[in-house]
């Protein structure tokens, strides 16, 4: 009834092509981002933030990443923690050694050179897949915790091995250290949430998502038909990777601010991130946050309800989070097992046809 | 769905604010994961001690204490989430019980000017309160600990160790590799050999590294371990055969639940301890007021162990400050920058221990501006395994403050100029 097609014309092909060819989906989308840019940034205070939105919008970078290589291009990786390490040892190298470049390049450059290591840690798919890719992946996680863990050029030579986000601030407004101000953060990562979820979108609408899409559901088949294995591998892993390391890049220096890497990065993590993509839905950019907010924002609801609502103790109410958790994965995967995406798309599909369903 | 879960979250967090109680100790604690061994004593302790001050003396200068727990299950990013949550219920002092997580809120806390305590962990350089304004580790802290046990082995071989070799087992974190810096020092100064052999978390899985011990055959092994890394490493001790007398823990490593689940075999492990364990009276009247009652924050079967004792230390610590503070300031219902005063001001005697039911808990120390860290004393104590109690070997030894002195110096220079941070003493 509200959600339809009809009545909304096309005049033009760029205006068929959009990504929300759907009036009520582009409005939609047009009232996310202005609540998102205009309305929560005069809202939100360090608790919001720092416990709910970075983490949200930084593991969405990292779901969507992730996203390009499982969902679109069918390589499962498990490295997605060490790609995130690199991403933050990387930005923190530069931070130190130019500390008068804004740290916005910084994070690029940090999301370039995770490309680059992600996409040596992806050359041996070209030979393997399936399981025994994932394999070859853990071992680039375990490899690369090893390194930062090892070689005390990358932290700095600190006692403790552990690397600290000095402050930076960008047109004046601290983003990283201990002073900045809860709205100028959010916004930060905000933006580079906001550029990676468009870029990815677009590049899987592209020739480079067909081609990965191609691989994924047949790389014989692809090859065949004149995909070159090498280039569409390969660049897969070199964006996902290059979204991964951004997002590793802000975890560290606008989020936590100090980083451990066998903690901060450790296998936990790849599997985390994995769960999100898969929960979220495979192929889909909407999947990525639909994910990343399930597993994010699930746990600390939980425990604010139990503890705080509730008054359990907190090492009960801790336990009965991993439960219920664990329970609503099984639950949503039983259900719709290509994910929350896929429930999204069935209800708009069935909106589109309300109030008469046939 | 993020739209719903938000307002869901928001408000559950309204929900959750709690009525305004005078003084507010957060409680970063972990009762679950592979550290809850540790965590949960402490947690307990803590909580009780200030239970019993409520119900005995009705609260601390006539203000209520309040302890807000929040599970961390010693997770930085959780960490950072409880330190959000608690910080504007009018907390007074942050005690993580993780290294990870205090260099986490060292900043931030600074920022947000709300004292830190981290009591023998966190960053070692802290001890500068002249750089490190926010921030206290006293009575003891890392590379005490590392001093320590060396001058203790020192004492044992004659003052003299040239030509031994002594292996580190630590947690590879920011917590284990803290001592190495001083240990390395220290292998120079004393010429002996340093071995490094780091455990990954959580420390289930040591069969190389004690492989590796074997091979090498250390005559002394300290030991920076936390949680089930303890009691594995322990284990895997006594199944090479490798002399319990000649393995020293850190302070973290030397509780009843590390050295039990080996048996006899655990005998003569030896540990570090700065709040050795004995019958005080506190401890009976926490028994009697707040584990009789029904009020104990655990199930009461903690009661007395070494890191139960630890965190009662820490609860009187943070109360001591409490007092003190209201002295300085003349106020009951005070806030976090007056109880930074109150920290800084600290003094810690035996007539106030004795006072306090828990004579000989602690060294005696005072707190200036200068030094936040104490006097950095600590005793060795060894496990009798068929008594099952922990004995004490030596009193209090110092460390070696021409070598700790010097790096905390120069590591807290760094920091200062790593931030730009001017001296806050003069």
């Amino acid at each position: 009834m509200f959600y339809r097609e009809s009545g909304d014309f096309k005049t033009t092909y760029i205006d068929d092509d959009q990504t929300f060819p759907i009036k009520f989906d582009r409005y939609r989308y047009y009232a996310v981002m202005f609540v998102a840019f205009a309305i929560i940034p005069f809202m939100v205070n360090d608790y919001w933030v720092n416990a709910i939105f970075l983490p949200f919008l930084i593991y969405s970078i990292a779901a969507i990443g992730l996203n390009i290589l499982v969902g679109y291009c069918g390589q499962v990786s498990l490295g997605t923690g060490g790609f995130m390490a690199v991403g933050a040892y990387a930005v923190y190298k530069l931070m130190t050694a130019f500390p008068d470049v804004s740290i916005v390049f910084h994070i690029f450059a940090a999301g370039a050179i995770t490309a680059v290591v992600g996409v040596l840690f992806g050359l041996p798919s070209l030979r393997i897949k399936g399981f025994y890719l994932a394999v070859a992946t853990l071992a680039a996680q375990f490899f690369l915790v090893w390194l930062f863990n090892r070689v005390p050029w990358f932290y700095n030579y600190s006692a403790s091995g552990q690397i600290n986000a000095p402050e930076r601030t960008i047109l004046g407004e601290p983003v990283t250290g201990a002073n900045t101000d809860a709205w100028a953060v959010y916004l930060l990562c905000l933006v580079f949430v906001t550029v990676s979820a468009l870029i990815a979108r677009n590049l899987t609408r592209g020739t480079m998502g067909r081609k990965w899409m191609a691989i994924r559901d047949m790389d014989i088949a692809a090859e065949i038909i004149g995909v070159n294995p090498l280039t569409a591998k390969m660049s897969a892993f070199a964006v996902s990777s290059f979204f991964i390391g951004i997002s590793g890049a802000l975890f560290f220096s606008v989020y936590l601010g100090a980083v451990e890497v066998g903690e901060a990065f450790g296998i936990n993590k790849s599997f985390l991130v994995l769960f999100m993509v898969i929960i979220g839905g495979l192929g889909s950019i909407f999947g990525s946050f639909a994910g990343a907010a399930f597993l994010v924002l699930l746990p600390v609801l939980i425990k604010n309800v139990l503890v705080g609502g509730l008054g359990w103790p907190t090492d009960l109410a801790a336990h009965f989070e991993y439960i219920t958790v664990g329970a609503l994965i099984i639950t949503f995967l039983v259900l719709e097992p290509h994910g929350l995406a896929q429930l999204w798309r069935v209800v708009k599909e069935k909106l589109r046809l309300w109030p008469f369903p046939h | 769905m993020k739209l719903k879960l938000a307002t869901l979250a928001l408000g559950a967090v309204m929900a959750a604010a709690p009525a305004m109680a005078d003084l507010v100790f957060p409680s970063l604690s972990y009762r679950t994961g592979p550290y809850a061994a540790g965590g949960i004593p402490f947690a307990d302790g803590y909580a009780d001690y200030f239970t019993l001050l409520n119900e005995r003396d009705g609260g601390i200068g006539g203000a209520k204490a309040n302890v807000i727990e929040c599970e961390t299950g010693f997770n930085t990013e959780k960490g950072v989430e409880c330190y959000e949550a608690t910080k504007n219920e009018g907390a007074l002092v942050y005690q993580p019980l993780s290294t990870g997580i205090t260099y986490q809120l060292i900043p931030k806390a600074s920022a947000d000017g709300i004292p830190v305590h981290s009591m023998g962990y966190g960053r070692t350089a802290a001890k500068n309160g002249d750089v490190f304004k926010w921030v206290f580790n006293y009575p003891v802290n890392y590379w005490d600990g590392a001093s320590i046990a060396v001058k203790y082995l020192l004492s044992e071989n004659g003052d003299s160790l040239a030509g031994k070799s002594i292996a580190l087992v630590y947690h590879n974190s920011a917590y284990g590799k803290e001592p190495i810096r001083t240990l390395e020092a220290l292998s120079e100064k004393h010429g002996f050999d340093l071995t490094l052999i780091a455990v990954d978390h959580p420390g289930q899985e040591q069969k190389s590294q004690w492989l590796q011990i074997r091979r090498e055959k250390p005559d002394y092994i300290l030991m920076w371990g936390w949680g089930v890394m303890n009691q594995v490493a322990i284990q895997e001790a006594a199944n090479i055969r490798f002399p319990m007398e000649n393995f020293i823990g850190v302070w973290w490593s030397g509780a009843e639940i590390d050295v039990l689940p080996s048996g006899d075999k655990s005998n003569g492990y030896k540990a570090l301890n700065f709040s050795p364990v004995a019958n005080y009276p506190v401890l009976d009247e926490i028994r009697s007021v707040v584990a009789g009652n029904g009020m104990a924050a655990g199930d009461g079967s903690n009661i007395g162990n070494v890191i139960y004792t630890r965190g009662v230390l820490a609860a009187m610590l943070a109360a001591e400050a409490v007092k003190t503070a209201q002295g300085i300031h003349g106020v009951a219902d005070i806030d976090a920058s007056m109880m930074r005063d109150g920290m800084e001001a600290l003094e810690i005697t035996e007539a106030k221990l004795e006072a306090l039911g828990m004579s000989g808990i602690a060294p005696e120390f005072t707190i200036s501006c200068e030094n936040h860290g104490g006097n950095g004393q600590a005793i060795v104590q060894q496990w009798d395994a068929s008594a099952q109690s922990w004995n004490a070997l030596t009193g209090y030894i110092s460390s070696d403050n021409d070598v700790v002195g010097g790096l905390i110096a120069a590591d807290s220079a760094a920091y200062a100029a790593e931030n730009g941070l001017e001296g806050n003493c003069n």
